[in-house]
């Protein structure tokens, strides 16, 4: 890519390696760790599932059971208990969750457990390859009605089958991807629901049946349509690793992962939140599952002028942990957004001076550029028209997710025709704008060379500042989105484990294997 | 008497314009059946102006009609819960003055609800399109409980920071959520007997100040409301309550 902005080359460099600096000493951290939600995850991927009459998820029924021996790890329980009972995972879900405790039974030698571990991760190492080599073998038959970038669209009705209608009908419209929408508050269950369902408040349960249904939806539209249209749901909250095993089984293409999220913005504990998204990641990894980080939730309670490096800085440090997790750039949809109150004299060159140095900076990277949403208003044609300047800065700055904005942002979740009339919108500018970077050079001390250049000196001016206070500090005393978190505060720590040394989780040296984190003992030296 | 009716170009015109989707294919028989749902709705003379298929099943409408309902303006009954705001340094004089002590304002929003945008636009330091936050006023102590939080939680809260006011912000609407969480909330409040102990203001894009008494509240903030809206309408009432005792 031809770079226009003038940035420096060291600055961004010394940036990378500040984030690597940085994300070192919490991943010493990780390493040492795991959670709850990750030995769930662990479960889920050697075959538990289901849930009991109560609706209380057979994982969680597992693991309840087994709590003290979290720091062990609870794989070997859950596969002893295979060999021991001499079922299939199906049949021994069906006992959990009648009843059967897993806890009580005798431990088989260790070495029948490690074979029997090989059998079932071949049978999800298989299931993985399929998924990714479909996904791959659809792409490449589409290719050639690939838009770029893609349009993103969310329904959020409520009930998976309406659910179903919307992300259909958005589809044929000319949508490439569709998130659905978690239900306000799934983030802070400490289990994921089971089954379909079509109850949910401001938008759908993420439950691996609602996946599958969704999925099948959308790939019958891709048929019909002649693109790969991608599904995303939400790999955050304090089951991340879980939606994330979930979605790498039913072929999710995207997920919304983010390594400070859940802190800044749920009251996640911060111990717990980092260990999660490592495990997480390294399954989305391995499933090609692109993931979308949240820094765009910044600007909506900071302003996005004064703190657009802490959107930066944020990227660099989401990149880094993605790349301890094994994630290559071509699956790091770093966020931002276009946020700026719509009174700012040249606001638009500010914008468009941010997403360029988004671009430029991260070259590889599928960037997730978020629309207008703090300044939307009950004006819905002056909000039409905002759509219309960030649709604009979209194209013209080479973003590749556009989560379009909706004329009704303020007011409800969308109606048929307000994505409708988004997706017509976006349509009309990516087709018009076509070319437009090429034609264009930027002033020297110009608007939009000062602010990228203005913006990635303050990026690392912070960078340095919370790689001397460390991480864990820099969001106690507030420097993400003006939000403060102590360490040891926020829901779910009570969930977080020190490894024992017989630590054993076959999933987890499967995952690391596959992504070659074995041998590299520090990915970014 | 006033009587008014919707303006296009021309006084008295009754001019609308609308847009809509019906749940079915597209084509020339579905403009008519939109033309004819327009006329059903009561209007006169409508006009599909332009109609294309959002789906299979499915085809949006704009239509412009002309209507010949009117309404006597005069005879509209209508109240806003602050008529005319006060500064920021006019709301601190006020309590400086009248309450002699700092005033406690907590808020929340509530149940279910995700978003922290109403709360924050109101109480955040930084405020809203420069309009500050009750953060910012020196003679308020403002504390924000952020979002998700159960109804029994602030309450709970407002007891223990012995609070003057709460504030509850409510974004989503869908299947009438906020409705219940605000009817929920009101219930807690009378079964505890604090009706009284507190001010009670809520907002959201949605709520109107109708809305918000019908539920028991003192008082609704809808689109476009400052942190300077609320402060006067919490201090004045206080103001007021104080003088009846």
């Amino acid at each position: 890519m031809n770079k226009k902005l003038g940035l420096s080359k060291s600055k961004i460099n010394k940036s990378r390696q500040l984030a690597s600096k940085i994300t070192g000493k919490i991943q010493n951290y990780i390493d040492s760790h795991t959670t709850i939600t990750v030995e769930r995850a662990t479960l889920r991927l050697l075959g538990a599932d289901g849930a009991n009459s109560e609706g209380i998820p057979v994982p969680n029924l597992i693991a309840d059971s087994l709590i003290d021996k979290c720091p062990f790890g609870l794989a070997r329980y859950y596969i002893n208990a295979l060999i021991k009972t001499g079922q299939e995972p199906e049949e021994l879900n069906s006992q959990i969750s009648k009843g059967l405790d897993i806890s009580k039974i005798d431990l088989a030698d260790p070495k029948a457990i490690e074979k029997k571990a090989g059998e079932l991760l071949n049978l999800f190492d298989a299931r993985l390859n399929a998924n990714v080599s479909y996904r791959k073998a659809k792409i490449k038959e589409f290719e050639k009605n690939e838009k770029n970038p893609w349009i993103y669209v969310i329904v959020a009705t409520g009930n998976i089958y309406e659910d179903v209608k919307q992300a259909k009908a958005a589809a044929m419209e000319g949508a490439d991807i569709v998130a659905v929408i978690r239900t306000t508050a799934q983030s802070l269950l400490d289990y994921v629901p089971y089954g379909a369902t079509t109850e949910g408040f401001g938008g759908t349960y993420a439950t691996q049946e609602n996946f599958r249904i969704m999925r099948k939806a959308l790939d019958e539209v891709s048929e019909k349509e002649k693109r790969y249209i991608r599904l995303v749901n939400y790999c955050s909250g304090l089951c991340m690793p879980e939606i994330a095993a979930m979605g790498a089984i039913e072929r999710l293409d995207m997920m919304l992962n983010d390594s400070m999220y859940g802190i800044l913005f749920r009251d996640i504990n911060m111990y717990r939140t980092f260990t999660d998204q490592f495990f997480s990641r390294m399954i989305n990894a391995s499933a090609d599952i692109i993931i979308n980080t949240g820094e765009d939730n910044y600007l909506t309670t900071s302003d996005a002028v004064e703190k657009a490096h802490t959107v930066l800085a944020s990227q660099f440090l989401n990149e880094s942990f993605a790349h301890r997790a094994g994630m290559r750039d071509e699956l790091l949809g770093l966020g931002h957004a276009f946020e700026m109150n719509p009174e700012i004299k040249s606001g638009f060159l500010l914008e468009f001076a941010q997403a360029l140095m988004a671009r430029e900076i991260f070259e590889n990277h599928p960037l997730k550029y978020m629309p207008p949403t703090k300044f939307m208003t009950g004006n819905i044609f002056k909000g039409y028209a905002m759509n219309t300047m960030f649709n604009f800065v979209t194209k013209a700055t080479n973003q590749k997710i556009e989560l379009l904005g909706m004329l009704t942002e303020a007011i409800h979740t969308p109606y048929l025709q307000d994505r409708a009339l988004a997706i017509e919108n976006a349509l009309y500018v990516h087709n018009n704008v076509e070319g437009f970077l090429d034609e264009v050079e930027f002033k020297k001390n110009g608007i939009i060379k000062n602010r990228a250049n203005q913006v990635l000196d303050e990026t690392l001016e912070m960078l340095k500042e919370v790689n001397k206070i460390g991480l864990f500090k820099a969001i106690e005393i507030g420097m993400f989105a003006d939000i403060k978190r102590p360490p040891e505060g926020g829901k779910g720590f009570d969930g977080v484990f020190e490894k024992d040394e017989n630590y054993y989780n076959p999933v987890e040296i499967y995952l690391k294997s596959r992504l070659g984190l074995l041998e590299k003992k520090d990915i970014e030296k | 008497m006033n009587i008014v009716k919707a303006y296009g170009d021309t006084l008295n015109d009754g001019a609308i314009q609308l847009s809509f989707t019906l749940p079915i294919p597209f084509g020339g028989k579905a403009k008519e059946a939109a033309r004819l749902f327009v006329l059903k709705m009561g209007f006169k003379h409508a006009d599909i102006v332009h109609s294309a298929p959002l789906s299979d099943d499915f085809t949006f409408f704009v239509a412009y009609a002309k209507t010949e309902n009117s309404i006597d303006y005069d005879e509209v009954e209508y109240t806003e819960a602050v008529d005319k705001a006060m500064s920021m340094d006019e709301v601190n004089a006020f309590i400086k003055q009248n309450f002699k002590r700092k005033i406690t304002i907590i808020g929340a929003c509530t149940g279910f609800d995700a978003h922290t945008v109403g709360i924050d636009a109101i109480m955040n330091m930084k405020g809203y399109n420069h309009h500050f936050g009750l953060e910012r006023y020196p003679m308020v102590e403002a504390l924000n409980l952020g979002a998700q939080v159960p109804n029994e939680k602030l309450i709970e809260q407002a007891k223990k920071v012995n609070a003057d006011a709460i504030i509850i912000s409510q974004i989503v609407t869908q299947k009438d959520a906020h409705i219940k969480n605000l009817t929920n909330f009101i219930e807690l409040i009378e079964a505890e007997k604090l009706r009284e102990r507190f001010v009670f203001v809520i907002g959201g894009p949605r709520i109107s100040n109708k809305l918000a008494i019908e539920l028991g509240f003192d008082a609704g903030f809808g689109p476009g409301t400052y942190a300077e809206d609320v402060a006067t309408f919490i201090v004045k009432k206080m103001y007021e309550k104080m003088i009846e005792k």
